[in-house]
């Protein structure tokens, strides 16, 4: 295992760290809030000369969005961060960096959408781009944001995938969270990413190519075909280099995080940094004999519900926490209900257990232990009776 | 906005308090921001015009700025995404004619994000009011860089200072085609009310560039010491336009030009 020093690190300071560990070429962001202080931070590393990196402060997250794609597709090793209103105001180049296939690292702090205005957590920003073809990982807490910061740049270049990825973290509660952060040394991490060599790329005058063209119905649909093939080999690249990145480190990752599943019979889904909350739960419960575990997805796109169903397919009751509204969708549930409902449908063999959903922590709202475990009195009501009264609840709503 | 309610001479501190939710009081800004100069300033303005205060709308958006209207005015106030008060603005002109349109935001809303509705609202002459209040810095967010940070200038992004150059916000809006634009700071109380009395009775797109302090973010990274000493600042670095006229390039160094760079004859 390589050496690694302890730091006390922010979320945002964590993934600030793995950037100037990865010296990206180009990191092109727009500065200011929603940004979080991972630009502010790296424009300091920038002024100090600790990386090579070229950083273009543009005038918009659309021209941010913009100024990376021309990047990659130039070739370059590119990263950036947003949130909330900042991603969603890069919405058509968010879809152009993925239909591209450029591999652009982009650390997003999930922040609440307007209106009201709000800048404290939620997921509505990344969930909105959940469907733009990019890979998206969350992280529960600092290390993890670390962590994946590094892994991503390798899951994106893999010549299999050649696809964005998003890595999150949760606004405020991680990003601005100091926590213990065990960081490699930067010769480790340089070794671990190796050197990028675009498989296509301007500025290769002997090769000219064109990225971007028109493809009417006579191609379009082709690509996106592709698209849809080059993220189906997403989660097995994913899980190798998370075996790696174990090998390396001591932390080992996968698609998801288990805990306490092997007999579990009711089952609570959350992404983020609500899972430690959950799971300071599951110890208490479990100490009372209740039968229960958690489940943290960590690759939410490309969604392993294959994985997922075989992981839930013996628990009586899921009890799946939003922090986001899919609105419009039955009974207005969040996003990760449905991919659970649909992964259940379609790879469930006509088996499935009850699946609830809870919206929680929208625009920051706190969420207690005890907010879990009156969820987990309900999911227990469901398990003994079978009578599901209402299939999306509210958690600390007022 | 009743006027019975009113008391005191236009103007005064007295009368301009009927226009403030004073429940929402205290602002958010800093202690010795430049921005409750303005607040101030457009208020007089408005009270001396005796303006009707329901019959008109203040649009903010992101930043320090986005304050000075939203929530403390007891008028309509709409507070919107980074860099489109001006889009927002236009909606609301165009469908209701009869409103008087105030946009209030600051250098890094106006000039940055939202530089292309600020073009294009001056090239159409829509009939509204922009006010910039032009810190110099995103001081809401930490202090970071703007299209008008001077070059050389101390921020968050640039602490080797800035290489870029900086907008010329009032030639900008002029050459887009603006029908009332003009200068002052925070320190020229006078002249600024004047002016932001013409721009509100203006019958097109008056712009009002208002330069502010910020001793929080750019008061402090360069060394220009407190509240007063930055309200004395601008008293140092601004010129009249027509003073600047009788001057060579060379006395011009460095000097900002205040005043109305284009106005109805
Ligand atoms: S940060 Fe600057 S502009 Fe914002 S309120 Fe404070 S002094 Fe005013």
């Amino acid at each position: 295992m390589a050496k690694q020093i302890v730091k006390a690190l922010d979320g945002a300071a964590a993934v600030a760290e793995a950037m100037r560990q990865i010296d990206p070429d180009v990191v092109a962001a727009y500065p200011i809030t929603p940004q979080t202080a991972i630009v502010q931070t790296f424009s300091q590393f920038v002024a100090d000369g600790l990386v090579g990196t070229e950083f273009i402060p543009v005038e918009s997250e659309h021209a941010a969005m913009s100024a990376c794609v021309g990047a990659a597709a130039a070739g370059g090793r590119v990263m950036t961060a947003t949130a909330a209103n900042g991603l969603a105001l890069m919405w058509e180049v968010v879809y152009i960096a993925a239909s591209m296939r450029l591999p652009i690292v982009m650390s997003v702090v999930n922040r609440a959408l307007s209106a009201p205005l709000n800048i404290h957590c939620d997921h509505s920003d990344s969930m909105g781009a959940r469907d733009s073809g990019w890979i998206q990982i969350f992280s529960e807490n600092p290390q993890e944001a670390y962590d994946n910061t590094i892994q991503a740049i390798r899951i994106a270049e893999h010549p299999d995938v050649l696809l964005p990825v998003m890595s999150m973290q949760d606004g405020f509660i991680t990003g601005h969270g100091v926590e213990r952060v065990e960081v490699l040394e930067d010769q480790a991490v340089k070794d671990f990413i190796g050197e990028y060599t675009p498989k296509y790329s301007l500025l290769d005058i002997d090769n000219p190519k064109t990225f971007g063209a028109w493809a009417f119905y006579d191609y379009y649909f082709e690509f996106k075909r592709q698209q849809t093939e080059a993220l189906s080999k997403v989660p097995k690249v994913v899980e190798e280099v998370g075996q790696e990145y174990g090998k390396l480190t001591g932390r080992y990752y996968g698609l998801f995080d288990p805990f306490e599943m092997d007999d579990a019979e009711i089952a609570i889904v959350v992404l983020s940094s609500a899972a430690g909350t959950a799971r300071t739960v599951v110890r208490k419960l479990r100490k009372e004999g209740v039968k229960i575990g958690l489940l943290k997805p960590r690759l939410y796109r490309p969604f392993p519900g294959k994985e997922i169903v075989e992981l839930l397919k013996d628990v009586k009751v899921v009890g799946v926490m939003d922090r986001s509204i899919a609105f419009g969708s039955i009974e207005g549930c969040g996003p990760l209900y449905l991919d659970i409902c649909a992964s259940f449908f379609t790879y469930g063999n006509g088996k499935a257990p009850k699946v609830v959903d809870y919206i929680f922590g929208l625009g920051g709202r706190d969420i207690l232990p005890e907010q879990i475990e009156g969820m987990v009195r309900e999911l227990i009501h469901i398990a003994e009776t079978g009578e599901v009264k209402q299939v999306v609840g509210y958690l600390g709503l007022r | 906005m009743s006027l019975t309610k009113k008391t005191g001479r236009r103007g005064s501190t007295h009368s301009i308090r009927a226009y403030i939710r004073t429940e929402t009081f205290p602002t958010a800004f800093c202690p010795g921001c430049g921005h409750g100069i303005l607040m101030g300033a457009l208020l007089r303005a408005i009270d001396e015009l005796e303006l009707d205060f329901e019959k008109m709308l203040f649009v903010s958006g992101i930043g320090c700025s986005g304050w000075i209207s939203s929530p403390y005015f007891a008028a309509d106030t709409l507070h919107t995404p980074h860099g489109r008060p001006i889009a927002y603005a236009t909606g609301a002109k165009l469908a209701n004619p009869s409103l008087k349109v105030v946009v209030i935001g600051g250098d890094g809303d106006l000039a940055s994000i939202g530089g292309n509705h600020l073009i294009h609202a001056a090239r159409r002459n829509i009939e509204m009011t922009v006010i910039c209040a032009n810190n110099m810095i995103y001081g809401m967010t930490g202090g970071q860089v703007t299209p008008t940070t001077p070059t050389g200038a101390f921020t968050m992004t640039t602490p080797q200072g800035n290489p870029d150059r900086p907008f010329d916000l009032c030639k900008l809006v002029a050459g887009a085609g603006a029908t009332y634009v003009a200068r002052y700071s925070v320190y020229h109380i006078r002249p600024l009310i004047r002016a932001l009395k013409k721009a509100l009775t203006h019958p097109g797109f008056a712009f009002v560039e208002v330069l502010s302090s910020c001793p929080t973010q750019y008061g402090r990274r360069n060394r220009l010491g407190g509240p007063s000493q930055m309200l004395l600042y601008w008293k140092e670095k601004c010129l009249p336009l027509e003073k600047a006229r009788r001057m060579s390039p060379e006395e011009l160094e460095g000097k900002i030009l205040i005043g109305e760079f284009v106005a109805p004859d």
